[in-house]
């Protein structure tokens, strides 16, 4: 489904000529060395060039018409400056709908009283934040003010390191398996891809219809003749849940993110290790490990946020109970801005700036692990 | 057959087990189950009516009691096996139950009313699919509407994301200039900011700018994804330069670069983009519940939303739906994922 | 990329084209059951008999009633009506209707006992009127309680001869529930007026929990220790999120079940034939014997560009024909002085056992105690439900110890009055 190239106004076939000559890689059309010819025409490989023409005419047009305005914005601007248009639309987005109520949210957190908007509010300086932090003893949260907030905080801690340990261990095994010379692989890419697709909601009920008391899990047990268990009420239980529906729900993003770089390693390196005989554990940890480190940092990086911020299908799925054993920070700062009867804006404000500035902390310290690693690896 | 065989049975010593084809043998099968199981013990509860659905012990195909029409009375009766005073059993009707006992007959000869203890009798299955949970949502409420408002959503936001991010991971990744890292900081900083969290300063923005209850101020908020400008901006970074200075020699404007050589190079990530816009857009559900309240305007999510009232959710409607607004999802999905290993692949280096 | 956005906007125009003209009445509604086509036919018929309003009835979930609705409120937007839970708290978006009704008279004398529900403090205003009153009440399982061969406990009968009836039921049928309450501060507060609790301090601020309210707390949770009452649905949720006991009782699990009046259109479909189930209204304690009352009202909004025609809507649906056929196919309990009187409800249902049930909740209205009856038209009485289900629901799953949790509630309560301010 590539795009079909255009007439590019360029002068001196030649140029474009020597262009095509450059060898690409191999990613770009499977080993098809060029999609420019020297006249600056057609994709020689496309079957039917006429119904692609045809479909992306208007566009075309309309892209030559957006073109004359930019040439000159591009004269006036210079090049560096054309880098700002081409971001600019992007950050005005994040800005605006992003960045400002992060922002407003800030200035929100140091605020008292129930009105909703920022203007009928107090200012109270950072009391919501003391409060927060009054404790006697910050690993026992039935001694805090706010003992939900510190049942959150740990409560998400544990999910975090848990979570995303096993996010990456079982989807690092999927991507190896799914590298293999298995047969009908999209199928069984598609079937560990298919939760992914599914709104956390879904999710949620789905789980929840089958390890309720009434639920599918325990009809199994009960026919292999063991005993059925309540297991949404049982604390640890419904813990070790929320972790693995988690784990159902997102596994199959991350295997592809990573069977995507398991499938950039060159294939000659794979070769030349089974030629010298080398055991099939040394060429993971000597060989797939080190070139896979930098997609797996991304994958670390990705999973971490996604971890902290944890709440849709949980909530479906245990509404943070029983108790409060599955209460995450982000219910947690949910149900006291807006949710419940008793609520608290400001206080789930300063609750949200904090998980914010941990997750940047977290994130810079990893940015910064994975850089020095890139810099030992080079060679 | 024995290609079949063959070609279940491939392992990679040619010869022999090795532990490593049992493994992933074993994964394979378990992820099938696992990750398949639930969605299709989902689409047969969908199928169940409400009575079936709250019943315990829970069967996985839906079930109701048999009926049978017998004569002389009017509504059909239902079924059931009764046990006998002299110990057999035999298939009655019943007729009327009267606190622990139940006055039944046979069907075929409706003369005789036997007495069985409720405690006595089990009542006959059959299968029956309950389509009315499919059916009834659209004479209720406006599903095509929803439908439409859902695809508009959904197509419109993710040609303006495409393009969007597509410019943006261009500046980011073929562009020197100061403020760089700080605008790939900023991106990642915005992924850690969850919805719920901004859900009250984002409302009076959006009442602000006048984007309450329309359809474009559910769009406009979700088309900065971090996600795409990552996974575009490193397969951008695969381009070779060359390329791109080329076409600068050749006097095409940096509009042109990026129209004619940077995106037809990107399409596989843009695939990739594709699809994940798709899903998230069309199962986007608390913004477009924060922004709208015309019903008119409903995406499908929203709309389903309805069957979850303060004292009883509806479940056997919201299985119905939430089935029906994952084929498209779904069919998305298969028509493009095989450009997702390939999509992917570029965003794997560096 | 620009034309493409115009066309775009265009389209959307046309399609929304349905934007506010005068005439237009929004009306926001959320269902529990059948509410929604009945109201859809009504609004049918309205617009039939008052050609010149235009009635739009917006569906949606009751969680964007409880959390997206005031706030759209607090910004000024939000619809013309709405059908809403919490009416003391949002009271002072409520529309006064009382100019523009046709007879306030007629308003006072028939939904005057709930106008006090949806007004602020000392006002005089009618705001709206009550699309359904439902008082809480508890159900028993009468097959059940046959088999046992454990007569049903009589109408005088106390919370305890309730739990020792159901749990010899439970005994000798092995049914894993012998009792059940819903999850929710609003349906354990009709057991806790019973024994003598009095939330209101005399300042009308909330006062601590006093020793009625602590001690059907303690044998609550003692009893949930004991296997007597259900611990599943109170445990599986934190915070105050609701949660009914109400598929246990239908899959014939349960032997007495406390919920309320609004359960009987769910029994009735779900439950079918299989067993007999009869509601019995609210056991009694040393104070009283009482249910408490609650339900949904329709109210005006003050935001309305259209006031006339939102108090043309109203009156029309406070009409006492319509009251009384919405309430026969709902199968809610009327809000209205003159329906409730008249009494012959028609409720529009094949079970008899349905029938039968409503008739003994419109019964039971009329032994609700006076604290009851005030309690939802304090503003503080959401606050207090909240800070109860949530501590008591830890103290189940075993996070708390009764007496903490007794401090935190009061603690939690305090602190929300000290938020508040003014």
């Amino acid at each position: 489904m590539p795009l079909a190239p255009f007439d590019l106004p360029l002068k001196g076939g030649d140029r474009l000529g020597a262009l095509s000559r450059l060898h690409m890689p191999s990613h770009f059309g499977g080993g098809e060395t060029t999609k420019f010819d020297g006249n600056g025409g057609e994709d020689t490989t496309m079957t039917t060039p006429s119904l692609s023409a045809i479909l992306m005419a208007p566009i075309n047009a309309i892209m030559r018409i957006i073109d004359a305005p930019l040439r000159r914005l591009q004269k006036a601007t210079g090049i560096g400056g054309m880098a700002a248009f081409f971001l600019a639309p992007n950050m005005l987005i994040f800005g605006i709908f992003v960045l400002l109520p992060l922002v407003i949210n800030f200035v929100y957190s140091m605020t008292g009283g129930t009105a909703f908007f920022l203007s009928e509010r107090d200012f109270i300086g950072g009391a919501q934040y003391s409060r927060l932090f009054e404790c006697q003893n910050y690993l026992d949260p039935m001694s805090c003010q706010e003992d939900a907030f510190w049942t959150a905080v740990g409560n998400t801690f544990w999910f975090v390191v848990l979570q995303v340990s096993l996010m990456i261990l079982t989807a690092l095994i999927t991507a190896l398996i799914l590298n293999r010379e298995l047969a009908a692989r999209s199928f069984w890419r598609a079937v560990f891809f298919f939760p992914v697709l599914l709104s956390p909601v879904v999710v949620g009920l789905i789980w929840k219809w089958i390890l309720q008391r009434q639920g599918l899990l325990n009809f199994g047990l009960y026919q292999f003749g063991m005993d059925p268990y309540t297991w949404l009420t049982d604390r640890s239980w419904t813990f070790a849940a929320t972790i693995g529906v988690s784990l159902w729900a997102h596994m199959g993003f991350y295997a592809l993110i990573i069977l995507a770089g398991l499938q950039a390693i060159p294939k000659d390196l794979y070769e030349a290790a089974e030629m010298d005989g080398t055991k099939p554990a040394r060429v993971f940890w000597r060989i797939t490990l080190p070139l896979l480190a930098p997609n797996l940092l991304v994958v670390v990086v990705l999973a971490l946020i996604k971890s902290v911020q944890v709440f849709d299908e949980i909530y479906v799925l245990t509404g943070g109970g029983p108790g409060t054993s599955t209460l995450f920070l982000t219910q947690y700062i949910y149900e006291t801005g807006f949710a419940s009867a008793l609520r608290n804006p400001g206080l789930a404000a300063a609750a949200s700036i904090l998980m914010g500035g941990v997750l940047v902390v977290l994130t810079l310290i990893q940015l910064g692990i994975g850089k020095r690693g890139e810099n030992k690896g080079k060679r | 057959m024995g290609k079949v065989a063959r070609f279940i049975l491939r392992r990679k010593g040619g010869k022999g087990w090795h532990w490593t084809d049992v493994f992933t043998w074993v994964w394979l099968v378990g992820g099938l189950i696992i990750m398949f199981g639930p969605a299709v013990w989902l689409v047969f509860s969908s199928l169940k009516t409400p009575a079936a659905l709250a019943e315990f012990p829970p069967s996985i195909l839906p079930y109701v009691t048999s009926q049978a029409t017998v004569e002389g009375y009017d509504k059909p009766l239902m079924l059931y096996d009764a046990k006998m005073p002299d110990g057999s059993t035999r298939v009655l009707a019943e007729v009327r139950r009267i606190g622990l006992v139940a006055q039944m007959v046979d069907p075929k000869a409706p003369g005789e009313i036997f007495k069985v203890n409720i405690n006595d009798r089990a009542p006959v299955r059959t299968m029956s699919f309950a389509t009315e949970n499919y059916t009834e949502p659209f004479v209720h409420f406006d599903f095509l509407r929803y439908l439409w408002n859902s695809v508009f959503v959904t197509v419109v936001a993710t040609v303006i994301t495409l393009v969007v991010n597509s410019m943006a991971a261009f500046a980011l990744s073929k562009y020197e200039f100061k403020g760089r890292s700080l605008a790939m900081l900023v991106i990642l900083a915005t992924l850690m900011v969850p919805l719920s969290v901004i859900m009250v300063p984002l409302y009076s923005i959006i009442s602000t700018l006048g984007l309450f209850n329309s359809l474009w101020g559910v769009i406009l908020p979700t088309v900065a994804t971090p996600t795409g400008v990552f996974i575009l901006r490193q397969y951008m970074l695969t381009i070779p330069d060359e390329l791109i200075d080329a076409a600068r020699m050749d006097k095409a404007s940096e509009w042109q670069i990026y129209w004619r050589i940077v995106l037809p190079l990107t399409a596989p990530a843009l695939a990739v983009l594709a699809i994940f816009s798709v899903v998230w857009r069309w199962n986007d559900f608390l913004w477009p519940l924060i922004v709208l309240s015309r019903r008119e305007l409903y995406t499908l999510q929203v709309g389903l939303s309805i069957y979850s009232g303060e004292l009883n959710v509806q479940w056997h409607f919201i299985l119905a739906m939430t089935v029906v607004t994952m084929i498209p999802v779904v069919l998305v999905f298969i028509f493009l994922q095989r450009f997702i290993t390939t999509g992917i692949a570029g965003t794997g280096l560096k | 990329m620009k034309t493409r956005s115009l066309v775009a906007g265009l389209a959307l125009a046309l399609l929304t084209s349905t934007a506010a003209h005068a005439g237009d009445v929004r009306i926001m509604w959320y269902s529990d059951g059948v509410e929604g086509e009945v109201m859809k036919d009504l609004v049918g018929r309205f617009m039939k008999e008052n050609p010149g309003i235009s009635v739009i009835l917006d569906n949606v979930a009751y969680s964007v009633i409880k959390e997206q609705l005031p706030v759209q409120l607090e910004a000024g937007n939000g619809p013309d009506i709405a059908r809403v839970t919490a009416i003391k708290e949002l009271s002072k978006h409520w529309l006064d209707l009382r100019p523009l009704v046709k007879d306030a008279k007629y308003w006072d004398d028939n939904f005057g006992s709930q106008a006090d529900w949806m007004r602020p403090d000392g006002s005089n205003q009618i705001s709206g009127f009550m699309t359904q009153i439902t008082l809480t009440g508890g159900y028993a399982n009468k097959t059940l309680f046959d088999q046992a061969g454990v007569p049903i406990p009589g109408p005088k009968a106390t919370w305890e001869d309730w739990a020792a009836a159901s749990k010899k039921v439970q005994e000798s049928q092995q049914v894993p529930f012998a009792m059940a309450i819903d999850r929710s501060g609003h349906r354990i507060t009709a057991p806790l007026l019973s024994y003598g609790a009095n939330y209101v301090g005399s300042d009308g601020k909330p006062a601590p929990l006093d020793k009625g309210a602590k001690d059907y707390l303690t044998k609550f949770v003692g009893w949930a220790d004991d296997g007597t009452v259900s611990k599943d649905v109170w445990v599986s949720a934190a915070g105050s999120t609701y949660r009914a006991a109400a598929d246990d009782f239908i899959n014939g699990q349960l032997a007495f079940y406390y919920s309320g009046s609004w359960q009987v259109a769910n029994l009735a479909t779900k439950i079918g034939n299989n067993f007999d189930w009869v509601a019995v209204g609210s056991p009694c304690g040393p104070a009283a014997c009482t249910g408490m009352p609650g339900g949904a009202a329709l109210v005006a909004v003050k935001y309305t560009k259209n006031q006339e025609d939102v108090a043309t809507v109203m009156d029309w649906f406070a009409q006492e024909k319509i009251v009384k056929e919405f309430s026969e196919r709902t199968l809610f309990l009327p809000g209205h002085k003159a329906v409730v009187d008249k009494g012959g409800l028609d409720f529009k249902s094949d079970n008899e056992q349905a029938k039968a049930a409503l008739n003994v909740f419109v019964e039971s209205t009329k032994t609700t105690s006076e604290a009851a009856l005030k309690l939802p038209g304090w503003r503080w009485s959401d606050t207090v439900y909240a800070a109860i289900v949530t501590r008591i629901g830890q103290t189940l799953a075993g996070e708390l110890k009764i007496d903490d949790a007794f401090t935190r509630i009061d603690a939690d309560i305090a602190q929300k009055v000290k938020d508040a301010g003014k």
